[in-house]
């Protein structure tokens, strides 16, 4: 069992605010993503809770009791380096005993939990190497079980997964989800990889400059965006963004001109914009199709072959470019003349504040 | 990259040179100790070897009781000097503010000031103190005196151990205590050792503040030698042969621990 609260976590660096009050929420057992672009201040806010770094304001409660001064050994938690952090000059078993030693745990019952530990991450035959005689995705799980061992109320880890190559990422992302099942634990999660986030996450917290812009399921985050930084941050290609004009407003749906010309249809509630006014219009990029009688007209500067997927990056007259993802393999190439049509669900509309503007329908998957 | 021969001709030039440069004197000495005292004011290279002078040395002085003091007072020394070093070195490399590069300039700066400077201050405090010719007095001096040198090869060696590794330290339950004697120690330990042995050296052979804070019962090996260069006149051999002796402890103790020293001196503690 093992909640947290966050309640105005403010920290400074000398005169420089770094986190600028932070309100959250985690329950138990779940899996919590910080998201957000590199120096926003993930890992400040990962450290404060670790008790590595001083709060400077606001209060932090682990199952409803305040622990702003209670020091790092004593909260119940552990965490998982970016740089793993193994001590060097012992052996994986050593490392993964050494907080269970400094606890003064019989060395039966010590011995017991590395094996424990050593059997869910598959490190049995390794326990006796030192940690500069291991590869890098097993020192990651070296850390990972070290973690493990001290049965934790609260798993907390910084980029764990960056120093890794592609192949290992992927592999490693799925074993820290099944540890997840596996051990019943509250982990935050702290990456600036948004596909991390998007796959492991229960819940997102998506940083930006110390604040909090928005907090959500993946697919909350994914299908309705916040805000314009959640909307460009979350996704992979990005949401085509293109500054637009309200021509027509109704009861179901707000109609925009491209500045070249198009209109595009967005199911937005009514009575949130009037006719006339600036706003971005998002896209996504599987939100748009080949379509000889679309409404957008475009020529194609490049063509990326994933294999399953097609990605076309468009220039648009008097626009910004845009990138169309398209299922399969796709004949279209380089230089080619195409219009798109707009599947109107898959589109967002900002104010000019950046705030996203209300859609009729919510997604089915985030409720 | 190989060296080309010219390359390898010229550091085996320089190398050796520096080398013999350094090590004549102590050569030239050793080899003036087995002279009679006739020919050791001529620069002979061939003479009766004799061990006159050292059976006259021994006579005159308790050999044993000042490599004594010797060993008590730089051992002491350099574990009391360690023993503030370690925390406060810790403290300016781990947990630094922005006064920590003035502090560490500052305790350089005092080795700057010329130790005859504060011998007066220092001697009636320790007349009033009743320290003079006592060991512990020696081992405090001794221990001021290399402290600024201990931090600073301490604070270096500390700051290649990554911050990271005592925070996981910090996060598996160990207090700072706990940090600093299973984590740093056991990992900066060839830098460690390196600067104990430097310190040890460095009381070994100190001889300004041996002479002037002691006369008999503390007295060490420098005092030892001093006392062959007495108002009776010069006896180079005898001088030598005491000289020798004095060094011989220290030189034997440098031989075995020399890997130790040039590892700690030269490269990372942690790589
Ligand atoms: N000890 C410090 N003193 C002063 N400023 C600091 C300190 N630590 C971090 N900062 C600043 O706080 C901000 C947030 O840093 P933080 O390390 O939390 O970013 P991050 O989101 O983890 O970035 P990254 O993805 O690159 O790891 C940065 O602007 C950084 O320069
Ligand atoms: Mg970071």
């Amino acid at each position: 069992m093992a909640t947290l609260q966050l309640r105005d976590i403010r920290k400074s660096f000398g005169a420089f605010e770094v986190i600028k009050g932070i309100d959250l929420e985690i329950d138990d057992r779940e899996f919590v993503v910080f998201v957000g672009p590199s120096g926003c201040g993930k890992s400040t806010l990962l450290r404060m809770i670790a008790g590595l770094e001083e709060i400077t304001g606001g209060d932090l409660m682990i199952d409803g009791k305040r622990i702003n001064r209670v020091g790092p050994a004593d909260r119940g938690l552990a965490m998982v380096f970016q740089s793993y952090a193994l001590y060097p000059h012992m052996t994986v078993r050593q490392n993964m005993a050494f907080a269970l030693r400094l606890a003064r745990v019989p060395k039966a019952e010590r011995d017991r939990k590395v094996d424990e530990a050593a059997r869910i991450l598959q490190l049995e035959p390794y326990l006796e190497r030192r940690p500069k005689d291991l590869s890098g995705g097993q020192r990651q799980r070296v850390a990972i079980g070290r973690a493990i061992v001290r049965q934790p109320k609260v798993f907390l880890f910084d980029e764990p997964l960056s120093n890794l190559d592609a192949a290992l990422r992927g592999q490693m992302r799925i074993e820290l989800l099944r540890l997840h099942e596996e051990l019943n634990a509250t982990m935050i999660y702290v990456t600036h990889d948004q596909i991390e986030a998007m796959t492991m996450a229960d819940k997102i917290v998506v940083l930006q400059a110390g604040r909090v812009e928005q907090v959500g399921s993946p697919l909350e985050l994914y299908h309705h965006p916040a805000n314009l930084f959640v909307a460009g941050f979350i996704g992979s290609p990005r949401m085509n963004l293109m500054e637009a004009k309200v021509v027509e407003t109704g009861p179901t749906g707000t109609s925009v001109a491209l500045p070249s010309g198009p209109r595009i249809e967005v199911p937005i509630e009514g009575g949130t914009t009037a006719n006339g006014d600036a706003v971005t219009l998002g896209i996504r990029p599987e939100g748009l199709r080949i379509d000889p009688a679309g409404p957008i007209a475009g020529t194609v500067a490049l063509v990326e072959r994933l294999g399953g997927l097609t990605l076309l990056h468009l220039t648009i007259a008097g626009s910004e470019p845009m990138t169309v993802q398209i299922e399969g393999s796709d004949a279209t190439r380089t230089h080619d003349q195409i219009r798109l049509a707009v599947d109107p669900a898959a589109c967002h509309l900002f104010d000019q504040a950046g705030q996203a503007l209300p859609q009729h329908a919510r997604h089915p998957l985030a409720a | 990259m190989r060296a080309t021969p010219l390359q390898r001709l010229l550091s085996f030039i320089f190398g050796w040179g520096a080398a013999l440069l350094l090590f004549f004197p102590i050569a030239w000495m050793v080899l003036t100790s087995f002279k009679s005292e006739r020919d050791a004011t001529s620069p002979g290279l061939f003479f009766a070897p004799s061990l006159d002078s050292y059976r006259d040395v021994f006579a005159r002085a308790d050999y044993l009781s000042f490599a004594l003091n010797s060993v008590v007072i730089s051992v002491g020394g350099t574990v009391l000097a360690l023993l503030f070093a370690i925390p406060a070195a810790y403290a300016m490399a781990f947990h630094p503010t922005h006064r920590t590069r003035g502090t560490l300039l500052w305790m350089l700066s005092t080795k700057m000031l010329p130790p005859v400077g504060v011998l007066v201050p220092i001697y009636l405090l320790f007349r009033t103190a009743g320290l003079l010719d006592s060991r512990s007095g020696l081992v405090m001096i001794y221990a001021l005196m290399n402290l600024p040198i201990v931090v600073w090869m301490l604070f270096t060696f500390y700051k290649e151990v990554p911050n990271e590794i005592l925070e996981a330290g910090r996060m598996d339950g160990a207090k700072t205590a706990g940090e600093v004697w299973f984590l740093l120690l056991p990992l900066t330990l060839p830098g460690v050792a390196s600067t104990g042995l430097l310190s040890l050296i460095l009381c070994w052979n100190e001889a300004f503040w041996s002479l002037n804070l002691t006369s008999a019962g503390a007295a060490p090996l420098t005092a030892f030698i001093a006392s062959f260069s007495s108002p009776e006149g010069l006896f180079f051999a005898k001088l030598s042969a005491a000289s020798t002796m004095a060094v011989a402890p220290i030189l034997v103790f440098g031989w075995f621990s020399q890997r130790q020293l040039v590892q700690g001196l030269t490269f990372g503690a942690v790589k």
